[in-house]
């Protein structure tokens, strides 16, 4: 039971990941950031005390917060990347493909990190990936933003099957949310500039 | 009182208020004064150390426990600390000069009480998290309010983020390294891991393509500030891990990886610094060939000598670099761009700037008598007694930063004929320059008088300093 709800979980990530890397509207992909960190919340909460796992889902959830409020205030950044193929066939058509390649390498990685179950890697890896691909197809600070919040909580929710040290779990979260707000301060940067 | 609160806690306190008083040049005068008594604080009273002043005993308490972990500055770091918070207070005293102290000052202060937290954290590991704190805190500071972030900064955001991810999972693995039986596909997994971390953190080619953008897009004394305090503490992580991990320390593999690494990145940086035609990306590759040299320091077989040259760059690298992009600083406010066809013939406006650009540059080449000349060239002998092909690439990287040293020069005095010689620094910024310049002479003629401050340097490291 509980293996069929963390590969639900999984899915939910795959679902919220891939929505960031193709939706274009800044309050989509701000919910679908919070329904990142509820999945993420979940897969860690096998490892830590649930108190801890909380903290991360609260953080997260304070960082979506953060960039969503700046949108809200900056004026309306509808970043024209200047990369070529920009359309969203092509941004599913690389998340497919990378999904391809974690549910191919999850296996054998799980072998690397014990405590670590084989949806957790996979969960992570899918993270981390479509994270990456996000990064790089981007050159606007709120989707940098997007996807080093997404590749960190990859990384995250791996490192929490191995790690469950009060004071990283601390450090981590104070990334994350200075993460969001460095992102949120080059959004206002950027908005301002633009601005008439 | 505990030393964690007093070189962290303080700094970091101080930085928040000093972001909002109003003056630049009281902010510039309160930074510099609170970073030299930091130092002479550490010089006078090290932590964990009991002093007699008259007939008051202090004793400052190395450890303080954070949510369940150590935070710990002993008695081995107090080298680190003379010399880091000496370096932050000639930086802070700069901007005098360059006019950028509520973010220079404020900001660099939280950055460097990060950095120092990342050095006292234990188990050492979690540094990488300090790093990238500091590192989140150094984006404002690269690009103040009013400016637009390009891509160079989201660039470093990136690479740097990139890097704790890699170092805390191959600390992870190599612990158990260390403790089970060797397991050779674990430790090449770790060492991969580890090897992709630092190459990040440490921006060694081909992931330095950031740098040249930064320096090109923010202010020359922030990036420069900023690229003289992060490596070095990138660098004192990366000891860690080889005083650390025994099997890391004795490994036969390592000094060919970072040979090979450093004399990629130092060439690469020295040919192409050759051919810019613009300040901020000179001093850009100047930097990434610093660490080329500091990997090539590290990769020598006897690693005592490899640590003493390491340790012995560190002030003659901040003292060039400051004086570098102060002078910098001082032309672009003329000129508007940092361009060459922008400064030709500004020698004789600014003959003690474009002296600071042109002696600077030399110094970071390994000129003689200038400050790093004693110590590259001891790296060069060391490395020419390994091999002649290091050798030879070391020479040809340090040519390449020659040329451009000389080529800046030529731009600088591409004057029309007749042309008043005047000097339109302001006094501050004369002082700061001449200082700096006698200090790159001083050092390069005299390098035995940073001898009693930085040899006790490696006794930071259990194994390494032994």
């Amino acid at each position: 039971m509980a293996s069929a709800l963390s590969w639900g979980v999984v899915f939910l990530l795959i679902i919220t990941s891939v929505g960031l890397l193709v939706s274009r509207e800044w309050r989509w992909s701000m919910a679908l950031l919070a329904g990142q960190y509820f999945a993420a919340f979940w897969l860690v909460s096998l490892h830590w005390p649930l108190t801890m796992a909380a903290a991360k889902l609260i953080t997260g959830w304070m960082a979506a917060a953060a960039l969503g409020m700046t949108q809200i205030n900056a004026r309306e950044y509808q970043s024209g990347e200047a990369s070529w193929p920009q359309g969203r066939v092509f941004r599913l058509f690389s998340a497919g493909l990378v999904l391809l390649a974690v549910f191919t390498t999850s296996p054998s990685v799980t072998d690397w990190l014990p405590g670590a179950g084989l949806p957790d890697v996979t969960g992570a890896f899918t993270l981390i990936s479509l994270g990456l691909l996000h990064l790089g197809m981007t050159a606007s600070p709120l989707r940098v933003t997007l996807g080093l919040l997404t590749v960190l909580l990859g990384f995250e929710t791996l490192y929490a099957a191995v790690e469950n040290s009060i004071l990283v779990a601390g450090l981590l979260s104070a990334v994350t949310l200075g993460l969001a707000l460095a992102g949120s301060y080059l959004v206002i940067l950027t908005s301002a500039e633009e601005a008439p | 009182m505990t030393a964690p609160v007093i070189w962290i806690g303080i700094p970091l306190g101080l930085a928040a208020l000093l972001f909002i008083l109003p003056r630049e040049r009281l902010i510039a005068y309160i930074g510099t004064l609170v970073a030299l008594a930091l130092a002479g604080i550490a010089y006078w009273i090290p932590p964990g150390t009991a002093q007699r002043i008259g007939a008051l005993s202090l004793l400052i308490e190395p450890s303080l426990s954070v949510l369940g972990r150590q935070i710990t500055l002993d008695s081995g770091d107090q080298t680190l600390l003379i010399l880091v918070y000496g370096i932050a207070a000639f930086w802070f005293f700069g901007t005098l000069a360059t006019g950028q102290a509520r973010q220079v000052v404020s900001l660099g202060l939280a950055v460097i009480a990060l950095l120092v937290a990342s050095l006292a954290v234990r188990p050492f590991l979690y540094a990488a998290l300090l790093i990238e704190m500091a590192v989140l805190v150094a984006v404002p500071l690269l690009a103040p309010p009013g400016s637009r972030p390009g891509r160079g900064l989201l660039r470093f955001l990136i690479h740097q983020t990139f890097a704790m991810p890699f170092i805390l999972l191959a600390g992870f693995l190599l612990s158990g390294v260390e403790a089970g039986p060797a397991d050779v596909a674990q430790i090449v997994q770790s060492a991969l891991l580890l090897l992709m971390g630092f190459a990040f953190l440490l921006a060694v080619f081909p992931l330095n393509t950031w740098i040249p953008l930064l320096a090109e897009e923010s202010s020359p004394y922030a990036v420069g500030f900023i690229l003289t305090i992060l490596p070095t503490f990138g660098l004192v992580l990366a000891l860690n891990f080889i005083d650390r991990f025994s099997w890391l320390r004795n490994s036969a593999q390592l000094p060919s990886i970072l040979q090979t690494v450093g004399l990629t990145t130092l060439v690469t940086a020295g040919i192409w610094a050759a051919f810019q035609r613009h300040l901020g990306r000179i001093v850009a590759y100047a930097i990434i060939a610093e660490t080329g040299v500091s990997l090539l320091a590290l990769s020598l077989p006897d690693q005592q000598i490899g640590l003493q040259i390491l340790f012995y760059l560190f002030i003659p690298r901040a003292l060039a670099l400051g004086v570098w992009t102060i002078s910098i600083t001082i032309l672009q406010r003329r000129a508007g761009d940092l361009r060459f066809s922008a400064f030709q013939g500004l020698a004789r406006e600014y003959p003690l700037a474009c002296a600071g650009i042109v002696f600077a540059n030399l110094a970071l080449s390994g000129a003689p008598l200038l400050a790093a000349f004693p110590i590259r060239q001891a790296l060069w002998e060391n490395l020419a007694g390994q091999s002649l092909w290091p050798a030879f690439w070391f020479g040809l990287a340090s040519l390449g930063l020659w040329v451009i040293a000389l080529r800046s020069l030529a731009v600088f005095t591409m004057f029309p004929e007749n042309t008043e010689w005047t000097s339109l620094e302001t006094w501050p910024q004369r002082i700061l320059i001449i200082l700096g310049l006698l200090g790159l002479f001083a050092l390069g003629l005299f390098p035995q008088w940073a001898r009693p401050l930085l040899s006790n340097l490696p006794a930071m490291f259990e194994y390494l300093g032994k």
